[in-house]
This record gives C-alpha cells, sequence and structure tokens, in this order.
C-alpha cells in the first residue's frame, strides 16, 4: 500500500510543480515578439492556389502569395501589388499592367511578366483539375486553351517586356481586377513546381516548406497537420518594411467551443468562428473583442421547380411570402443576421436589389388557394433536406411550423450528412433544400449568374430565357449604371419566379484581441496580415 | 510459445484482409465522391481528378492496386489533403494518439488500481463505497462532458493548466490524458475490486493472514499477481479501443492526432485516408491484442502449460 502511496504522491506532485509557476500566455508572447496565434477554422488542403477552393486555405494563401493588385482591407477598393500601375483601354478590354522593379520571390529571383502568363497556362491545364479554371475564360483564348482547341501561343495575355504585361479580354468585365485579386490569378513559381512533378500534377511536394517559393509578405515555415501552420516574414518582399508581423501561426480549429476556450486562455490572438451561443453573452459585457459584421453571403432554400407542386410558381411565392425571417434571425438563427428578401447582399458595390419578396401572409394564402389548396386542403406532404446542423435543423423546424401555420401544410425534415446531401442536390433528388453561397467578388454577377439555366450551381431546374440574356449583356456592359439596370432587371425576374426562398445575409462573428493592430472588418470577410502589427 | 504466437500472427492476416475489403466496400458504396463541393465543379475538372487517382479503373482493379501499394508500405495520397500522402498524416498524427494513449492509460492503471485494491480490502465499507461510487461515476461520464468540465476548472477558473495543444505550453498533455484515462481508471477499478476479492477469498491467502504476515506483503507479495489478471486481459483491448476512441478527446483539447484525421477523412470521403486509417487501427488492435494475451500466458502458469502442451 505505501508503495502506491508513493507513486500516488509523486504523479500528483509531478503535476503539481510543473503547473504552479504562472507562465506568460502564447498571446502575452506573442505580444512581445510580433507572433500572431490564429484560429483557421479547418486544415488546409494544399498551399497551391491553383488546386484549392475553400476559405481556410484562402487566408493562408493570402500571406503566402500577392497578384498583380490587391484590395484594402478597409474600403475592398482595388490598390496596386505586384503591379505598380495599369491601364486600360477605352473600351475596357485590354489591361496593361507595369510589374514593379523591386518584385521578387522569396528565393531572390526577380518576378517578372512572364512569371503569370507561365502561372494562368498552368492553371488552365485540365490535368491539374482548377475547380476555378473559368477564372481565365474572361482572358482572350482562356476557354479554347482549356479545351484545347488553340494553343498557347494564342493567350491573351502577353509579355511585352519583363516588367509589362497585356492582358485581353473577350469582353469588357468590370470586375477583372476584382477577380486579379483572387487566388486562382496568384503568380506561382514554375521552376520549384517542375522540379517535383509535372507542371499539371497535384500534391507533388513543391508545397512543403523545405521546397516552398513564393511572392508574398510571408514564406511557409512550418506545417504539421492538424497543430499549426506556420509562416514566417519574407525578407524578399518588396514591401517587406511595412510587414510587422514576425510570424503567423494558423491553428486549424474545427470546434468553435474550443478556440473560444483557447481565446479566453490567451493561447490565440483572433478566432476564426464564435459559437452560436455565446454571441449573446459577449453583446451583454460590451467585450471590445467581438467583431460583428455582414458576411458576403446568402443562406437560401432551393425549391426543386420540377416537381409538383413547387412547379407552380403560385405555390412557390405561397410559400415564401409566408416566412418571417425577422422572427428567424431574431429568434432562431440569434447571429445578428439580416433578413433577405431578394438574392444579393445589400449594398454590394453601390447595388441593392430593388424588388423584395413580401412577407404577407393572406397574399401566400390567397396564392395557394388559387393554386388548388384552399387552406392547404389536398397539399401533398413536403420535405425539407438539409445538411446535419444544429442551425440548419432549428431554421426547417421554424419554417415548417410558420408553413403549418400560416398555410396549414405539412412538411417533414430530412436531415442527411454533407456528401449525401450534395449528391443529393446535385441529382435534384430533393423537394425543397438548404443552400448558401458566398461571393467570391464584390459584384451583383457572382451571386446572380448562379442561376442561369446551364450553370452548374442553379440545381434548381429554374430556366428563363430573358433573365439568361440580362445576364449576357450585363455581361459585355462597360457602363456601370447600365450593368446595374441589367442586374437590377434580372433580380426582379429572380424575386417574381422564386426558384428559391432567400432567408438571410450572413453575419460574420469572431473575436480579436484588442492587442491586434490592423485587422479590419468587411463584407468579404477579407484580412491580409500585410499590415497587421501587435501592441502588448 | 513461438508457435502459439507464430499461429496468432497468421491468423490476423485474412483478418486484415477482411477489414480492408469490407472498409473498401463499405467507403466506394457511400453516396458522394471526394471531389463532390458545395460549389459546382464542373464535370471536365472531376473527370481529371478521377484520373489522377485511378478512380476510373475498375473497382476490382483499384482494390488489388491498393493492395499491391499497401504490401509496399504504400498507403497512396490522400485526396483531400494534397500536399500530403497517407503515410505522411498517419507519421504526423500517430504519435499524439500514442502519447495520449500511454498517458490516459497511465493513469487508469494508477488509479484504477489504487482504487480496486483499496476497495477490495474492506468490502461492503466506506472503504469499498467510496471509490466504487466514484468508478461508477467515470463509467457513465463520457469524455465529451468531463472533458469541457475539467477545462473549464482547471483551464478557465483557476488558470492552472493549458485548454488546448499538444506539446506546445507545459502541462497541456495533462488535462487530455485524465480526460480519457477516466473511464478506464474506473473500469480497471471495478475489474481489479472483483479479481481481487477473488483472490483474497482463497485459501492461500488465508494461510498468510493466519502465518501473521502484513496486510501489504499478502496483498503485494501473494494476492496482486493473480487479482490483476482480469485487468490484464481488459487492457489489451481497452489500449486499442484508447487509441481508436481518442477522437473525442483529440477534438475537445485539440490535440493533432489520428482520430481526428481518421473521423475527417470519413467526412471528405478521402477514400485512401479511410482505407489507411482502418487498416492502420485494425493491425493496432490485432497486435495489442495479441500482446495481451501473451502476457496472460506469461502470467498465468495453467494457460502456460496449456500453449506448450499444445493442448
Amino acid at each position: 500500500m505505501k508503495h502506491f502511496l508513493r507513486i500516488l504522491l509523486m504523479f500528483i506532485s509531478v503535476i503539481a510543480l510543473s503547473d504552479c509557476k504562472k507562465h506568460k500566455t502564447l498571446v502575452e508572447l506573442g505580444n512581445e515578439q510580433q507572433i500572431l496565434h490564429v484560429g483557421n477554422g479547418d486544415e488546409i488542403s494544399t498551399v497551391d492556389p491553383q488546386s484549392t477552393s475553400g476559405m481556410p486555405e484562402y487566408h493562408v494563401i493570402l500571406s503566402l502569395y500577392e497578384g498583380l493588385v490587391s484590395k484594402n482591407p478597409q474600403t475592398l477598393e482595388i490598390v496596386p501589388a505586384v503591379a505598380e500601375s495599369w491601364e486600360v483601354s477605352d473600351d475596357g478590354m485590354v489591361y496593361t499592367f507595369h510589374i514593379r522593379d523591386s518584385a521578387k520571390w522569396s528565393n531572390g529571383e526577380k518576378l517578372v511578366a512572364n512569371d503569370f502568363v507561365q502561372s494562368w497556362l498552368r492553371g488552365l491545364m485540365p490535368a491539374l483539375g482548377n475547380e476555378y479554371a473559368s477564372s481565365y475564360f474572361v482572358i482572350k483564348n482562356g476557354q479554347n486553351i482549356y479545351e484545347k482547341k488553340v494553343g498557347v501561343e494564342e493567350f491573351g495575355a502577353k509579355v511585352l517586356d519583363q516588367q509589362t504585361l497585356q492582358v485581353t479580354l473577350i469582353a469588357p468585365t468590370p470586375y477583372f481586377l476584382q477577380l486579379l485579386d483572387h487566388h486562382s490569378m496568384y503568380p506561382v513559381h514554375i521552376p520549384t513546381i517542375k522540379k517535383f512533378g509535372a507542371l499539371d500534377e497535384r500534391g507533388t511536394r513543391w508545397t512543403r516548406p523545405e521546397n516552398f517559393v513564393n511572392n508574398g509578405p510571408f514564406i511557409l515555415s512550418e506545417w504539421t497537420p492538424n497543430k499549426y501552420l506556420s509562416v514566417k516574414k519574407n525578407p524578399n518582399y518588396w514591401d517587406a518594411k511595412n510587414v510587422h508581423l514576425n510570424e503567423i501561426r494558423y491553428y486549424p480549429i474545427q470546434k468553435s467551443s474550443t478556440e473560444e476556450r483557447m481565446f479566453r486562455s490567451g493561447q490565440l490572438h483572433a478566432t476564426y468562428y464564435l459559437p452560436r451561443d455565446k454571441l449573446a453573452v459577449y453583446k451583454k459585457t460590451k467585450d471590445p473583442a467581438l467583431r460583428s459584421y455582414a458576411n458576403y453571403a446568402t443562406y437560401f432554400y432551393r425549391f426543386n421547380n420540377r416537381i409538383k407542386p413547387l412547379d407552380d410558381v403560385r405555390v412557390r411565392k405561397a410559400l415564401a411570402y409566408s416566412i418571417d425571417r425577422n422572427k428567424i434571425v431574431e429568434y432562431v438563427t440569434k447571429f445578428g443576421q439580416i433578413p433577405a428578401y431578394s438574392l444579393t447582399p445589400p449594398d454590394t458595390h453601390g447595388y441593392v436589389a430593388q424588388a423584395k419578396m413580401p412577407f404577407n401572409i393572406s397574399l401566400a394564402q390567397k396564392l395557394l388557394a388559387e393554386a388548388g389548396y384552399p387552406n392547404g386542403v389536398g397539399f401533398p406532404e413536403l420535405k425539407i433536406t438539409f445538411n446535419t446542423s444544429d442551425e440548419h435543423q432549428n431554421i426547417a423546424v421554424a419554417v415548417q411550423q410558420m408553413w403549418k401555420q400560416n398555410l396549414g401544410i405539412n412538411v417533414v425534415l430530412e436531415n442527411t450528412e454533407w456528401k449525401v446531401f450534395l449528391d443529393k442536390e446535385k441529382q435534384m433528388d430533393y423537394q425543397i433544400d438548404r443552400a448558401s453561397w458566398v461571393g467570391d467578388y464584390l459584384d451583383p454577377n457572382t451571386f446572380l449568374e448562379m442561376f442561369i439555366t446551364d450553370n452548374g450551381n442553379n440545381r434548381t431546374g429554374f430556366s428563363n430565357s430573358h433573365y439568361d440574356a440580362l445576364l449576357a449583356k450585363a455581361a459585355l456592359e462597360s457602363y456601370k449604371e447600365k450593368r446595374m439596370a441589367y442586374f437590377q432587371e434580372a433580380e426582379k425576374i429572380l424575386v417574381d419566379s422564386v426558384p428559391i426562398l432567400p432567408f438571410y445575409t450572413y453575419n460574420w462573428n469572431r473575436l480579436v484581441s484588442p492587442s491586434v493592430q490592423g485587422w479590419y472588418d468587411n463584407l468579404m470577410d477579407y484580412y491580409p496580415f500585410k499590415n497587421v502589427y501587435l501592441i502588448p | 510459445m513461438y508457435l502459439f504466437i507464430l499461429k496468432r500472427i497468421l491468423q490476423s492476416i485474412p483478418v486484415l484482409l477482411g477489414v480492408s475489403l469490407l472498409t473498401f466496400i463499405m467507403v466506394r458504396s457511400a453516396p458522394g465522391g471526394p471531389f463532390d463541393q458545395d460549389r459546382n465543379v464542373p464535370p471536365e475538372v472531376i473527370k481529371h481528378l478521377n484520373e489522377h487517382y485511378h478512380l476510373n479503373d475498375p473497382l476490382w482493379k483499384q482494390y488489388l492496386d491498393y493492395l499491391w501499394s499497401l504490401l509496399h508500405g504504400d498507403f497512396g495520397p490522400s485526396f483531400k489533403f494534397q500536399s500530403h500522402t497517407v503515410n505522411d498524416l498517419i507519421a504526423a498524427g500517430f504519435p499524439p494518439t500514442m502519447e495520449l494513449a500511454f498517458y490516459a492509460t497511465l493513469f487508469a492503471l494508477i488509479f484504477g488500481l489504487i482504487a480496486g485494491i483499496t476497495a477490495s480490502l474492506k468490502p461492503n465499507s466506506l472503504q469499498d463505497y467510496v471509490p466504487m461510487s466514484t468508478a461508477m461515476i467515470g463509467i457513465c461520464m463520457p469524455s465529451f462532458v468531463l472533458g469541457p468540465l475539467l477545462l473549464l476548472i482547471f483551464g478557465i477558473w483557476l488558470q492552472w493548466l493549458p485548454v488546448a495543444g499538444w506539446g506546445q505550453i507545459d502541462g497541456d498533455k495533462i488535462l487530455p490524458s485524465v480526460t480519457l484515462g477516466a473511464a478506464y481508471a474506473a473500469y480497471i477499478a471495478r475489474i481489479s475490486r472483483g479479481g481481487m476479492l477473488e483472490i483474497l477469498s482463497q485459501d492461500y491467502i488465508r494461510t498468510a493472514r493466519a502465518k501473521g504476515l502484513s496486510t501489504a506483503r499478502i496483498v503485494f507479495v501473494h494476492a496482486l499477481r493473480g487479482g490483476i489478471t482480469p485487468v490484464i486481459s481488459f487492457l489489451g483491448p481497452a489500449i486499442a479501443g484508447l487509441l481508436a476512441g481518442s477522437f473525442v478527446v483529440e477534438t475537445i483539447f485539440q490535440i493533432p492526432g489520428l482520430g481526428r484525421f481518421y473521423v475527417q477523412a470519413a467526412f471528405n470521403r478521402d477514400y485512401t485516408m479511410i482505407m489507411g486509417c482502418t487498416i492502420f487501427f485494425a493491425f493496432l488492435i490485432v497486435i495489442f491484442n495479441l500482446l495481451a494475451d501473451v502476457l496472460l500466458v506469461l502470467l498465468n502458469p495453467k494457460l502456460r502449460q496449456e500453449v506448450s502442451g499444445g493442448r
């Protein structure tokens, strides 16, 4: 027995001794050494900007690469980056970029115009499986090269001299500069990629910290999957004197409650997200760490427009008009969302959708009766399908109640695992399903093009030739007012046809320590760390 | 004895093959694929990706190719984590999982045995009820309740221990080990109490008492060896369970272990990663069961005789 007591005492004293001294927290140490500890949602799949699409990847890639242009994190206006200036032809079809002389790769090599051309051509290689290959289709012959109809020498991006790049577009694309700040448009170091395999081969070892060459403000330093990824200041970056952080550690934390605990105990400067039930507490205490701002994303339901009774616009209208979105955001989701009555989020570069779906129960009842279901009598039982999540479940329950109360119809709820859900949605094997969309660039087009007849993201069966024509016209229009008018008209068609039921514009909530300076909230949740610094 | 071990190893080969085939069939019949996303991925992109990862080949060929590379120690590339192979990810994730399981087992053994032996010395007294009721609570309380509770007390309120991480800050291994080990400590307490009670009622123990030996000597020299035999047979599957079941604790405490990769792989339909983790864990379970059996044979003379006698 004595032996056991001795072992027990030893065990306890080891615990006690190792932890009784009060250590400085990671945040306190980070503030002294300019090391930022930040939650990044999930483990990233790669740091190759041309074979990834996720947001956690994007946040890391933003530190490692820089495109021709960048965005001001406060205003989201386009600012010079690798290109110090550019000119646009009168017809808006030809862009000439002047690459700054001081632009370099992290290995010290000079960054030249040809690096962009070669990188984009790599992004157009079909075997690479670049999900954003269509980003280059706005450039002359981009699509033809992807489809192997013409040779690469026909590409619309041309090197005029080492420092000058000329890009010819297929149509005036007013959001082209916005598009240039998308990660698929960033330059990659071709010689390094070639050293570790074919240019169009995925997952070769060029993305490993020991091999990696990049052009952004930070370089890849350490990467332990599911632990953290660390980037350090790049001394060869052209604007290195304005980079204040020495290191950033991105933690792939999937559970927001774990993240919040780490923040509270000084292990993180900033969280990726906030647990839903914690928002009220932080708001009540007016915690200065809380950041809450609208996001360029919409939560909506898709209606399967091809099946009965949802093929009848009056039914879809009745369903959409009988939902009290205020109640949903106030009592169900409680995360600061803004009720949405159309698809595009409000105030995107001056565009606010004028067409809106009404919340009008008596009109909804009238429409349902006209469709042949007075007071819901004879209405078949519909199913709302959603992927496993408490939030989706809660919203679906609220919707179920509202339709029951307001229209007298019954719906059942179907909870499915994510990949099963996606599979069903793509096969259109659903009646009503939950959906969301995050805009890729600040332009209504990024939302509205989704419902063009043959767009792969449509998935509702909605097809309107006038709608398609309006978006095609908008794509060719360089006058902003006229373009916006086309979008307004298209959005009105969408609102009148109700292929979808919008609920709310997302709101992003996260915690950022007051010691972090230069981190701005914006609609795109765009937070480059180039100008961020830490104060004690 | 060697023959016994060899036989057990040979027996494990069809087990592992069966596990791999069953996993392959189940994974491939699940709806959705590794490259499906919320956003539409153009069909030609999916086609090229499938070609790249040989997913267009007939299924039987894919399975045989997989087995062939497995024979060469290659678990293949991860579909989701493109920059890493499955071998890389297992090599990165297994050490923390193993370490966590080791500390948890250590904790479970120390506290479980102390509680079990203490209780067995005075059955149906306070000395029995207190540790056994605590053990009951330990068994009933799942790690996703115990973990956050310990974190709240020791991490947030008292601020004695870090709330997450593994090997980054001093003391960050304590709470996860305790959380994972608690339920096993409770089982060990109950099992060892039972085992000890049985042994302590044997004639030779009574003889030892009659000879006037001290309780400590009776317990440690005479009773313990027989009393903890059930604990050892429990330990083999328990360690395997600790390894494979550490996912919840790894998630709560943000530990970069294999359990998290495993579960993520299933959600991502990362076929090679699911296969790799399943086969790897199956292999470990086989090994730990074998080790427990060998240990039992070594400790139990009756079994030893059976094995060496070939009966």
